[in-house]
């Protein structure tokens, strides 16, 4: 039964389409699976019970003719910042001790309305701030991929327990939240795919907030097809949520196999810098070549604002998510530390109940935003960020799609950077401005570091253009054909 | 009419200001589905979006938008294509999002002017700063429980207008005319029900003195949340004569939040130890900028009904109504209404009369709002008419409204069910003049001999013998008619 | 910039998030390095250029006025530490 969890997820929709397995087969497998790596610390919650019972409703369904569609069985793993009806929703804090939502998130709802089955809910960094999954009060995850050190990697973060439980094969799929990057750096220090589609594509009612501008919903998968296959099922016009794209969803795995002859790939120049290892300049060149390849034209471009994408996040996401996590009171739900007055408790309360990353950044937001600093820094951030915004509009007029890496660096040990705030915040420095501009975009695995430990190469395109998105990553994966496996797996 | 305050170093005036808080009447909060009727039980009308559930978001109420611009096209107010909905940062009890989302930078709604006008004084005009929506905080519950406050958030989330006005006021009459004038084009408009009751309506007052003749504002003090017209120019009274007691005693008077304690009659300053605000206001990032086009604004504007100011102009105008009957009539819109049914087509200044006084009078003692009048417009006219066309007199016609007052019915019924109509056959009062002639014969020879006084005296006799259904005009023409013989 | 601890605790007491005396140090510290780090922003020239409002460019999307939602009480207050008689309670507020 362990080749079940190393299937993908397209494999498994055609295996259940067949009969050659059941979907309680598939999900029997993947709750074992989930137990054998439990030391990953992946997940917070596991859910076999409800895994069981909805994968039986697949069986019975499809046995009735009536299959919800592709998702329809298929085990996924749940980073716990979606609220799950009647399930702990943690958000990796402390602060949440004990929340159990009355509500289910739109994207889990619509993927559970298409039949997919919940295994868990997976480690986070704590309310989504950090790139390590170190943050968390349920502890930091490893990466299942071992480095001939024998040192424990980080899975990167936020999504980090998301990209763990793909890689080693307990999950066929995961959803992932990305604000700055935290579905494309796992993606890339965990050998899996990880994408963030254009913000508005998924709706975020239902989904802890931590950067309201920036937080999008995506698939982590194994491959780009089960990405695409993934987002068709998530992704959607929710009259919920205000920023809430009101389009139709194209056919993304449809797009898949169109190839990329002809395609305009831009290569811009500002992602050169100073300090990025040999590795990841290689393995970005060996990218650019793949293309030529394959008949697309490569084509220098220049994003005169990239270097300043990071101080600009790091000015607009401290300042929204400390508006945004107010609400953590002690008042309604969460932890308590009881006061003498509201504003001890209030003081109490949070500062029991966030972590040394989650203050530092609700402190950062708060000063950015007070009265006489306003204008210096977060008015200055928006600016530039639409200078960020419109590097990308200038590029976009002249090529399809661009490649960059995904992070500067492999999956880092365990503990590192964790003083050095700055340095851990460079881990995002090739994701953040995508983000800052509401992009697509995706993480490919594309090669090994010296250690042994899997390199991502990163898309992006531009906004509501996933298919062209996906038809570049399909070809890229294709080329970079990597087919190495982590050393830890549930099989 | 200039209202000053004799202190010992010399005259003061006063300079207020004005936030109202309006409650938009709608049916659903301003940014979630809930209901936001008065006197639910508590925490029954919260929706997961009004409690801050993680993840919850924002969603606005189209109609709420369109009542904010209505009331700003009757402000006379320039309408803002593109507002934006921030956030107002601080932590509160009863404010679960741990901000309030309200329009700063870009309201809705800029400058505009409303017209005041006080007895004995000329029209004034009282600039408009602006309006802008925002939602309303939930309610703190401090008496029910020595060592707890109980939250309630029923009210959390219902959709606010603040209009606030240019520190153009200068007495606490005219604070007081100014907000029953708001109050009044809202009700027009029906963008909000103005009942200050049920908290729909609510100011807070900007009070500052300064010497006569001095230009330029001094400190204010700002008293939060008052909830009656009363309240409001007493809370100016006393806080004027505070501050120019301050000023007076070598004090100065601080910007502050100051709360108005009715019973003692006094302001007193609130949340003293408290370090400086700082709401830290951005835009929310859950909702987008808020983008009307001019053919909305249009649209809208097309709808507007007639508002105080022109109705008032046109019952001057028109009826030939008193300066003083049109701005009672006009003062609500439903009494407007009522009264134009009423004079339609009739003697205008009769019905001005009837329902200045006979109806509101009776209405008053029953305790009744004009909507909820037994007597409906179309009954009180078809009483005018019935007085008219001389069926019945006016006296029996107050007897005939008192019983349209008590049982609704049409005046036609009553006058036709109890035989009131009019006697105008001349055979009935000559006889009944006759007899009352004969019964009294030294009455009579008073008359003869010069005293004019006793024909109202006959008058009075010939009513009563008819029941008072004869016409007084032929009672009058036979009675001196026959005393005369 | 540089901040110094009163600073973090004007800060801290803003975003009522508590910090030990014998923490506020480090915390100025780390928060000075990061402010530190952002001001770079201060050479972009933004003269003439509009603050970004929103990611999503669309229309503002709306609501009816009906009541779909709320009653619903038991839900509100499942997760609260502290209710009583259908409210929410907290530590005596002084107005």
């Amino acid at each position: 039964m362990t080749m079940l969890t190393g299937l993908t997820i397209a494999q498994a929709r055609d295996g259940l389409d067949k009969g050659d397995f059941s979907a309680e087969e598939l999900a029997g497998a993947h709750i074992e699976a989930v137990e054998r790596v439990r030391h990953l610390n992946a997940f917070i919650t596991e859910t076999p019970e409800l895994a069981l019972d909805a994968a039986r409703a697949s069986d019975a369904r499809r046995a009735a003719g009536g299959a919800l569609g592709a998702m329809d069985g298929i085990p996924i793993a749940i980073k716990d910042l979606f609220c799950t009806e009647g399930v702990l929703t943690t958000a990796g804090s402390h602060i949440l001790d004990g929340f159990v939502p009355p509500y289910e998130s739109t994207v889990t709802a619509n993927l559970k309305a298409g039949g997919a089955v919940m295994l868990g809910k997976t480690n986070l960094d704590e309310f989504a701030m950090g790139s390590s999954n170190m943050t968390s009060y349920y502890g930091p995850v490893i990466n299942p991929w071992k480095a001939a050190d024998g040192k424990h990697r980080v899975p990167g973060g936020s999504s980090g327990g998301s990209a763990a439980a793909v890689a080693a094969r307990a999950a066929l799929g995961a959803i992932g939240t990305d604000t700055g990057g935290s579905i494309r750096q796992p993606g890339a220090f965990t050998g899996t795919v990880g994408m963030k589609p254009t913000y508005g594509r998924c709706s975020r009612w239902g989904v802890v907030a931590f950067a309201s501008s920036l937080d999008q919903p995506g698939p982590m998968t194994r491959t780009v097809r089960d990405a695409a296959i993934m987002l068709q099922a998530m992704a959607g016009f929710d009259a919920k949520d205000s920023t809430s794209a009101p389009r139709d969803l194209p056919d993304f795995e449809g797009a898949l196999a169109s190839g990329v002859k002809g395609m305009r790939i831009g290569i811009p120049n500002e992602y050169r810098m100073d300090g990025t290892p040999k590795e990841v300049e290689n393995l970005w060149r060996k990218g650019i070549q793949w293309f030529k390849d394959m008949g697309a034209e490569t084509v220098d471009v220049s994003l005169p604002h990239t270097k300043y994408a990071l101080p600009t996040y790091y000015i607009v996401a401290p300042a929204e998510a400390s508006s945004n996590l107010a609400r953590y009171d002690g008042v309604r739900y969460g932890l308590r530390v009881p006061g003498d007055s509201l504003d001890d408790q209030y003081e109490l309360t949070r500062a029991e109940g966030f972590g040394d990353e989650v203050r530092r950044r609700v402190m950062i937001g708060t000063y950015v935003l007070s009265a006489g600093y306003y204008d210096a820094y977060y008015l200055k951030a928006q600016k530039v960020r639409t200078l960020i915004a419109q590097d990308f509009r200038n590029a976009f007029e002249d090529v399809d799609v661009l490649l960059t890496p995904t992070t500067p660096s492999a999956a880092f040990v365990i503990g590192e950077k964790m003083d050095d705030p700055i340095a851990m915040y460079l881990n995002d420095i090739f994701t953040v401005p995508a983000s800052m501009a509401g992009l697509p975009a995706i993480s490919v695995p594309a090669g090994l570091s010296r250690d042994g430990l899997p390199l991502g190469l990163h898309l992006i395109a531009p906004a509501f253009d996933e298919i062209t998105l996906f038809r570049a990553a399909a070809a890229l994966e294709e080329a970079a054909d990597f087919t190495a496996r982590p050393g830890e797996t549930g099989e | 009419m200039t209202y000053i305050i004799e202190g010992q170093t010399g005259d003061w005036e006063v300079v207020v200001g004005l936030e109202v808080h309006a409650q938009i009447a709608s049916k659903a909060k301003l940014f979630s589905g809930s209901a936001t009727e008065f006197g639910a039980r508590p925490n029954t009308q919260v929706s997961l979006v009004d409690a801050a559930m993680p993840g919850m978001l924002p969603v606005i109420n189209e109609y709420c938008v369109e009542q904010a611009v209505k009331t700003g096209l009757g402000l006379k107010a320039r309408i803002n294509l593109e507002s934006v909905f921030e956030r107002k940062n601080y932590f509160y009890a009863d404010l679960p999002q741990g901000y309030q989302i309200s329009q700063y930078l870009k309201p809705v709604v800029g400058e505009g002017v409303v017209v005041i006008a006080l007895p004995g004084a000329a029209p004034r005009e009282v600039g408009i700063e602006r309006l802008h929506m925002e939602q309303d905080a939930g309610k703190s519950l401090h008496d029910q429980d020595p060592r707890r406050t109980y939250v309630d958030l029923n009210r959390s989330g219902v959709a606010l207008m603040e209009i606030v006005s240019k520190p153009d006021l200068r007495s606490p009459e005219e604070a007081g005319f100014f907000v029953r004038k708001i109050r009044s084009i809202v009700r027009y408009l029906g963008t909000c029900d103005g009942n200050m009751e049920q908290g729909s309506m609510r100011a807070d007052v900007n009070v500052s003195v300064r010497k006569v003749g001095e230009t330029g504002y001094r400190t204010r003090a700002e008293i939060k949340n008052v909830n009656s017209i009363r309240f409001i120019m007493e809370t100016i009274e006393h806080e004027a004569e505070r501050q120019v007691e301050v000023y007076e005693t070598g004090g100065e008077v601080v910007q502050e939040t100051r709360l108005y304690d009715a019973d003692l009659g006094l302001t007193r300053s609130m949340r003293a130890k408290e370090f400086a605000h700082d709401y830290r206001y951005f835009p929310d990032p859950d909702l987008l900028p808020l983008v009307l086009s001019q053919e909305y604004v249009d649209t809208i504007a097309a709808t507007l009904p007639e508002l105080p100011d022109d109705k008032n102009a046109r019952f001057i105008s028109d009826y030939g109504l008193s300066p003083y009957d049109a701005g009672v009539l006009v003062a609500e819109r439903e009494t407007a209404e009522y009264f134009e049914t009423v004079a339609r087509g009739r003697d205008a200044k009769q019905a001005a009369n009837w329902v200045t006084g006979n109806l509101f009078g009776a209405l008053n003692k029953k305790g009744l709002t004009i909507t909820a009048s037994p007597v409906s417009a179309e009954n009180l006219g078809a009483l005018l008419d019935l007085m008219a066309d001389d069926t019945i007199s006016g006296r029996i016609a107050k007897d005939v409204f008192e019983q349209m007052m008590d049982t609704g019915k049409a005046p036609g019924a009553i006058v036709e069910e109890k035989g009131l109509k009019q006697i105008t056959d001349t055979g009935p009062i000559e006889e009944a003049v006759d007899r009352v002639i004969a019964g009294n014969p030294d009455q009579a020879r008073q008359y003869r001999d010069g005293n004019g006084k006793t024909l109202g005296w006959f008058m009075g006799q010939v009513m009563k013998a008819t029941g008072g259904k004869a016409n007084p005009k032929l009672v009058n023409q036979i009675l001196r008619a026959k005393l005369r013989e | 910039m540089s901040l110094d601890t009163e600073t973090v605790r004007a800060i801290a007491r803003l975003a009522r998030i508590r910090v030990p005396g014998d923490a506020q140090d480090e915390l100025a510290n780390e928060l000075s390095n990061i402010l530190g780090w952002v001001e770079q922003l201060a050479e972009v020239d933004t003269d003439g250029v509009a603050p970004m409002t929103s990611v999503a460019d669309m229309t503002w999307p709306r609501r009816d006025d009906t009541v779909t939602d709320g009653d619903c009480r038991a839900k509100v207050l499942a997760n609260a530490p502290e209710r009583h008689d259908g409210f929410y309670t907290v530590p005596k507020v002084v107005e």
